[in-house]
């Protein structure tokens, strides 16, 4: 979209400028993808049984990286395009998780209902701290969400204990059922995630691009600016809010599923949030392809923390407690200090420039 | 509202306030000087508790590599604070200038996620309960409350003082208030005011800008080690400890963001209102006290988004 175009590449027709794929080979690339994506989970069948535990781990991290692209979406939407931050998104998936979790426990609504009600109901939910919120800018919506951060998590534990679960932490997800076929293993269940994923995709690809997407660039890059062409600031933040909201509910709803309970038990806690943010710095902010390298990055890069952490509790046995746990915050605090500083717009930045110079071959360096 | 618990909350809660009010003036100290929100003050408070800790012997009996008394690891622990704070200002802050709010705050977080890990690494994930404190959770100044009427208006018929949450209060109120008027007096704090204005134009009279922001993470390093020792007397270390911070943001919004007094105030307010919370009658009111303090910062961005004592320049929509 705003990426520049080299010359010579003009649209032809008004279908291809409007496009979302503007040439027969983005369509065909993105279906080949999608069929490669799709053919992950199957391939267990073919696979001899000592490399059975790498696939598991693969599925079940794409399917972990699938409902985090999801809530870096729209955190992306409301931090990447309408330059507000926000603390909150890990205790909007517990919102979200809650409300499919509940629906599909007690109405018995399938979960192409109960996700996007999920989405619904997180999305009304996070007006709440919205409003207030909204008045005001930078920091202080950061501590509104911040505020949001710490009193959703408290009401998970102590109120309503029959139906959010109390002080045990957490309540039981059923696993979905759809025409008679239980979504229980990970393997199944990735292919739910990863429609969802493909709808939030389009949507916010297509939000990037039209009117809404403009007003809330324009509310980034000046707000005082974007209020004189006729942008409704109050509005627009509001809705940046509630998208922002409901996409981490979804988000929320497919790892409550996944992992068949939800509550403060499974995390959902501060660090997550700020996780999320430094998720979507790496990835790069306001671009379509941000979340996707951010969670991807960041995914991979803990794993790597995690199987190095557990190697030299493995050495040194008598500090193992803490170097399992510590080389999660370090890995990650270091990579965000050096993306912050030294590319600050991202790894997509980066596949911007390696495209580029791809074009260009043989004269790029 | 269970009104026999209440004065012993009050004192509670003012003397908690009082290290509350210390670390929010670290955070307000940075953010005048050089406009960054320092989501790693709680994790400067954590080092700075977990570095007297050790400097004072605490991470192994006899094979201990430094083994100092109280104050002198008190010393050691804000000398190193000092060169932490320079070392992030340094390496971290000065490459971010010019780059928008989130980026800066989002580098602190970093910074907070990396001093969180390396604690980890280096002292370990347990609490560590040796702190040495010079006073025991026992010392307590017992004040007897005559009953009026012939009834007890005070559970247990007196109000409890412990030495080191007194001590606590003292030493951070002192601390608070040498700091502003280190701040309003002296040609540092002048400097440092004259660069919270406008950053260009204090350059252009002279003053070293990057001289000013290193000097103030050294000012804010040195309250956060402060709060963290005044914790750690109360409470021994843990990497729990950072979790105050969090509870001081609250606390400079309803001061005012620019206002070192208000912070100070904040503090205070704050710390009365989560010991007065869990005065309360219903179990689920006296839960909530984590969380009392973030309810009254939504109000306050309802009611009075500049705080009581801020400048009120935020554009209303």
């Amino acid at each position: 979209m705003a990426a520049v175009r080299p010359a010579g590449d003009f649209d032809r027709s008004y279908e291809q400028d409007m496009g979302v794929m503007r040439k027969p080979w983005h369509a065909w690339l993105t279906l080949v993808a999608i069929l490669v994506v799709v053919a992950i989970p199957l391939a267990n069948n073919f696979l001899p049984a000592s490399a059975l535990s790498t696939h598991a781990y693969i599925v079940s991290t794409a399917n972990q990286i699938a409902y985090t692209i999801i809530a870096l979406q729209g955190l992306n939407i409301l931090t990447g395009l309408t330059g507000q931050i926000s603390l909150g998104q890990a205790a909007f998936m517990l919102v979200g998780g809650y409300v499919s979790g509940l629906a599909m426990t007690y109405w018995g609504f399938p979960i192409f209902v109960t996700v996007p009600l999920a989405g619904l109901g997180t999305g009304l939910f996070g007006l709440l701290f919205g409003l207030p919120s909204l008045r005001v800018k930078g920091f202080y919506l950061a501590m509104a969400t911040l505020a949001a951060q710490f009193i959703i998590p408290w009401m998970s534990r102590n109120l309503w204990d029959d139906y959010l679960g109390g002080t045990s932490g957490f309540i039981e997800v059923p696993s979905p059922v759809l025409l008679g076929y239980e979504f229980s293993e990970v393997s199944r269940f990735f292919y739910i995630s990863f429609a969802f994923l493909l709808l939030t995709t389009l949507i916010s690809i297509n939000i990037k691009r039209t009117r809404l997407g403009r007003a809330f660039i324009s509310i980034r890059d000046n707000d005082l600016a974007a209020e004189l062409l006729g942008v409704n600031l109050f509005g627009y933040k509001l809705r940046a809010f509630f998208l922002a909201a409901a996409f981490a509910g979804m988000a929320g709803a497919l790892k409550a599923h996944t992992q068949r309970g939800i509550g403060t038990e499974f995390g959902y806690a501060l660090d997550e949030s700020i996780i999320f943010l430094g998720m979507l710095v790496i990835g790069g902010l306001g671009t379509n392809l941000g979340p996707y390298f951010g969670a991807i990055f960041v995914i991979l890069l803990e794993d790597v923390a995690l199987s190095m952490g557990a190697y030299f509790a493995g050495v040194f046995p008598e500090q193992a407690a803490a170097l399992e746990t510590s080389f999660r915050p370090i890995f990650f605090g270091v990579m965000l200090m050096l993306f912050l500083i030294f590319e600050p717009r991202g790894v997509a930045h980066r596949w911007e420039l390696i495209k580029a110079a791809w074009r260009i071959r043989p004269f790029a360096r | 509202m269970n009104w026999v618990l209440v004065p012993q909350q009050l004192i509670n809660g003012l003397l908690n306030g009082g290290t509350l009010a210390l670390i929010a003036l670290g955070i307000v100290l940075i953010y005048k000087s050089s406009e960054v929100f320092n989501f790693a003050h709680g994790h400067m408070v954590m080092v700075g508790a977990y570095m007297t800790w050790w400097f004072a012997g605490g991470s192994g009996g006899e094979g201990a590599l430094i083994d100092l008394p109280f104050w002198a690891a008190s010393i050691a622990a804000l000398i190193f604070a000092i060169l932490l704070g320079l070392l992030i200002e340094r390496l971290v802050l000065r490459p971010m200038t010019g780059q928008p709010l989130l980026s800066i705050v989002l580098v602190t977080l970093g910074i907070a996620q990396l001093f969180e890990g390396l604690t980890t690494v280096f002292f370990g994930t347990e609490p560590k309960s040796n702190f040495p404190a010079p006073f025991a959770p026992t010392d307590v100044f017992v004040i007897p409350v005559p009953p009026i009427n012939g009834q007890s208006i005070v559970f247990f018929d007196q109000l409890r003082v412990p030495h080191a949450r007194l001590a606590a209060f003292i030493v951070a109120l002192l601390a608070a208030v040498i700091f502003i008027l280190f701040f309003q007096y002296t040609n540092i704090g002048l400097s440092m005011r004259a660069t919270s204005e406008d950053h260009e134009l204090a350059q252009s009279v002279g003053i070293r800008v990057n001289r000013v922001f290193g000097m103030s993470w050294a000012i804010a390093g040195i309250i956060a080690t402060l709060g963290g020792i005044l914790l750690a007397t109360i409470s021994g270390v843990s990497l729990n400890i950072f979790t105050v911070a969090l509870v001081a943001f609250p606390a400079i919004l309803l001061g005012g963001l620019e206002s070192l007094g208000g912070a100070i105030l904040g503090g205070i307010s704050v710390g009365l209102v989560q010991a007065l919370v869990q005065a309360s009658k219903f179990p689920e009111v006296r839960n909530s006290s984590d969380i009392a303090p973030y309810v009254l910062l939504l109000i306050v961005l309802v009611l009075r988004p500049e705080g009581l004592f801020g400048q009120k320049r935020i554009e209303r929509i």
